[in-house]
């Protein structure tokens, strides 16, 4: 399992091993303020990131950064 | 005055009917005190007096949990009992689980409050702390002494009405109720005393305890994303418009499972968010913003995943109980794995 959220310290307390830090509360896997392709590009780059860290061997727990 | 009616509850080793060969005795009552039962008549004087015993093997109890309680409550509602008494179970497991459902039916089910006494990590302890006053014991027999007088004098406070003071000060394990009281200083001035007492290495209590969280290890990497089946979770209140199953806005009492077949980009007319902690403007106008189903879509059908799940499972973690949500989590996890998928993106607002 990866977590996609924004508050990671609240991640890390819960117990989240793989952690893809997100945007914002209300959108974490978007931008309202972007133009809406810019928007859907980042929000793939955030899912994209999180099949890496689906796919990477962790030891504990680990934030996906860029 | 008559003296106050207690009934007792304890497995079959304390009832002195045996050991692990007699764990599988079904429930059987005894009049007046019987094994740990002479102790607790001891430290409850003149005051109460345990009318009857009540003896069940510990495998029975948890091989038919709903004969057992209703049998056992049934006993012990025969015996008209001002309170209850259950163990102490110490660290034993099975039997702190019996002490601890037979605390909760009595409580829920005839309105009387229950003493039991276990060890902090007793899983009885966790599961049914809400239900009764479980006094702080050792983890095993030894403890007794210790035990009875404690459980008694509590018991009796119980019986006179006494207010009780903190789990701390009664020496009881916290049932998670928050009382408001009048505090001499307020808030700030306590926080900043804590603070301070913190910085000088000195003792402080935090009013605030954080609830305490599992450790899981962390499972392998899939080790080829292009072939997995990946299903989406969500905390972010992500459901079908109109919130079919009407998921609380805060504190939810459960969790939406939906089909999400052949749904290729969630729109305002399909999909809003339920929660009720953040401003749901962005998720309703595009809930993909939490439950990435576009681009996942798009993944899918480009081979970079082998197929995103047809089921989507949505709550909304909002002041939701932890307790909750670790039950949506094991339902939720064991119907996945059936499924036969291989990840989960777990998408928190």
């Amino acid at each position: 399992m990866v977590h996609m959220c924004t508050i990671v310290p609240i991640s890390l307390t819960v117990g989240a091993n793989r952690i893809v830090p997100t945007v914002a509360i209300p959108h974490p896997l978007g931008n309202p303020e972007l133009p809406f392709e810019d928007e859907k590009a980042l929000r793939r780059r955030l899912v994209s990131k999180a099949l890496h860290a689906l796919s990477t061997e962790v030891d504990g727990q680990k934030v996906f950064e860029d | 005055m008559s003296k106050f009616r207690v009934v007792h509850y304890i497995n079959q080793y304390f009832g002195q009917i045996g050991g692990e060969e007699k764990a599988n005795i079904p429930p059987s009552c005894k009049e007046g005190p019987v094994g740990p039962g002479m102790a607790f008549k001891a430290a409850l004087g003149e005051e109460a007096e345990i009318v009857a015993t009540i003896i069940c093997g510990d495998s029975w109890f948890a091989e038919n949990i709903d004969e057992a309680k209703a049998t056992v409550v049934k006993m012990i509602a025969q015996h008209k009992p001002d309170l209850v008494i259950t163990g102490p179970a110490f660290n034993a497991g099975r039997y702190g689980t019996a002490c601890g459902a037979v605390a909760e039916a009595v409580s829920q089910e005839l309105n009387v409050p229950v003493i039991s006494g276990m060890y902090p990590e007793n899983p009885g302890a966790e599961m049914f702390r809400r239900f009764a006053l479980i006094v702080e014991t050792g983890d095993n027999a030894a403890a007794m002494r210790k035990a009875v007088p404690a459980m008694g004098k509590l018991a009796l406070k119980v019986l006179h009405g006494e207010p009780l003071g903190t789990p701390k000060e009664e020496g009881y394990i916290s049932r998670g109720i928050r009382q408001n009281y009048f505090a001499e200083e307020r808030g700030s001035k306590r926080s900043v005393n804590m603070l301070v007492a913190k910085l000088n290495g000195e003792e402080y209590h935090t009013e605030y305890p954080m609830p305490h969280f599992d450790r899981v290890e962390p499972n392998p990497a899939v080790a080829d994303i292009t072939k997995a089946k990946i299903a989406l979770v969500t905390s972010g209140g992500i459901v079908p418009k109109g919130n079919p199953d009407h998921i609380e806005s805060s504190s939810a009492s459960k969790y939406g499972k939906y089909d999400i077949e052949g749904v290729t980009d969630l729109t305002p007319d399909t999909h809003q968010t339920a929660h009720g902690g953040y401003d749901p403007v962005y998720a309703n106008k595009d809930a993909d913003r939490v439950l990435p189903v576009d681009v996942l879509r798009e993944l899918e059908k480009e081979g970079k995943i082998g197929s995103l799940h047809r089921y989507y499972y949505a709550t909304v973690g909002n002041g939701t109980a932890v307790a909750n949500a670790k039950r949506y989590a094991e339902e939720i996890a064991a119907e996945l794995k059936s499924d036969g998928v291989d990840a989960v993106i777990l998408t928190s607002t």
